[in-house]
């Protein structure tokens, strides 16, 4: 049996690392336009990347995953509370489930 | 926030304020994905205290539902190490994409503060503020830590109380928090709809071929390379 302990330990490290190295490296770089440029737009990808195509796995069987998608999608396009948003997304999903199921 | 008030020492009660508030969706998301994690850690036989360590030692969703995995597999360490280390490591261009827009230069809070970068956290300072404060790093950072460890706790005491319909409903938590906060940035700028909506399928595709972690690397550094700058923030890159 192995030392959880440890292992939790390591992971935690390995987890830090990536997370620690640009924050304690950078301060001061100058960094070139186009590195610039590209990492003002990393954000916008990534928000890309992490919705989709997750959101569709996200809830139980797809056909949920889209409704809640498209519950968020129009609760944000009329720009309610981030609150809102979320706890009206798993409000909207429950009740097509219950409805549906 | 405009360049004239920014409170260069990054110590301000309004920023801690900020920060709270903007971690407070977040929170929400968080607790019903780690309640999940530990409900699974007591079924794969961790015991309450090593349940809530993995969560405050780790600070990672996805790579600690796979660590239970491996250890009720009988996965050895360093396979489990190399993993997770895989599956995190694409915190470091969300790092990268942030260190700049820190004020502080004091590496001590710096090194404390990179411990709370996530995808979720990420995500809100980025879009939310231009520059990060400590205050406003450490508030929002703490609010969704603690939702992650108590909702670790948590689960792992309450056992099956949520019903498994209601469980799965609230699996679209995090996902309308990332909308919550790029259509309004859409709606904006088209060049910001373009780049979310080419990572998000080039994430599809690349995902049928590689792992989930280094799909969305790929698709978010492609992303960010065909397209040209968006203009806004740039100027936050001056180091």
């Amino acid at each position: 049996m192995m030392d959880k302990y440890l292992l939790f330990l390591i992971m935690g490290l390995v987890t830090y690392i990536p997370r620690a190295l640009p924050f304690i490296v950078l301060p001061g770089a100058k960094m070139p336009p186009f590195v610039k440029r590209f990492l003002g737009n990393i954000p916008f990808a990534v928000l890309g990347a992490l919705i989709f195509p997750g959101v569709l796995y996200s809830a139980g069987e797809v056909s949920f995953g889209i409704i809640g998608g498209l519950v968020s999608v129009l609760m944000a396009f009329f720009e309610l509370n981030l609150v809102l948003v979320v706890a009206g997304s798993i409000c909207a999903v429950y009740f097509a489930k219950l409805l549906l199921l | 926030m405009g360049v004239d008030n920014i409170n260069i020492r990054g110590m301000n009660g309004s920023d801690l304020k900020k920060g709270f508030l903007d971690g407070v969706p977040i929170a929400l998301g968080y607790w019903p994905v780690a309640m999940a994690y530990g409900l699974l850690a007591k079924s794969v036989g961790l015991n309450f205290f090593e349940c809530t360590a993995m969560s405050v030692m780790v600070f990672a969703g996805a790579s600690q539902f796979m660590a239970l995995n491996f250890i009720a597999s009988g996965v050895g360490m360093g396979e489990i190490a190399a993993a997770v280390f895989l599956v995190n490591l694409r915190h470091f261009l969300m790092s990268l994409s942030l260190s700049p827009k820190m004020l502080t230069r004091h590496l001590g809070i710096r090194a404390l503060l990179s411990f709370g970068i996530t995808d979720e956290t990420f995500a809100v300072a980025s879009v939310k503020e231009k520059y990060l404060s400590s205050s406003y790093m450490a508030a929002l950072e703490l609010i969704s830590y603690s939702s992650w460890v108590l909702g670790s706790a948590a689960g792992y005491a309450a056992g099956a109380f949520l019903t498994e319909t209601l469980k799965e409903s609230m699996g679209i938590a995090l996902y309308a928090m990332f909308i919550g906060l790029f259509v309004p940035l859409s709606k904006k700028s088209r060049k910001v709809f373009f780049i979310g909506v080419l990572a998000g399928l080039l994430n599809g595709i690349l995902g049928l071929f590689i792992s989930r972690g280094w799909a969305v690397i790929a698709a978010a550094v492609l992303a960010a390379l065909m397209v040209p700058g968006t203009g806004e923030g740039e100027e936050n890159y001056d180091g």
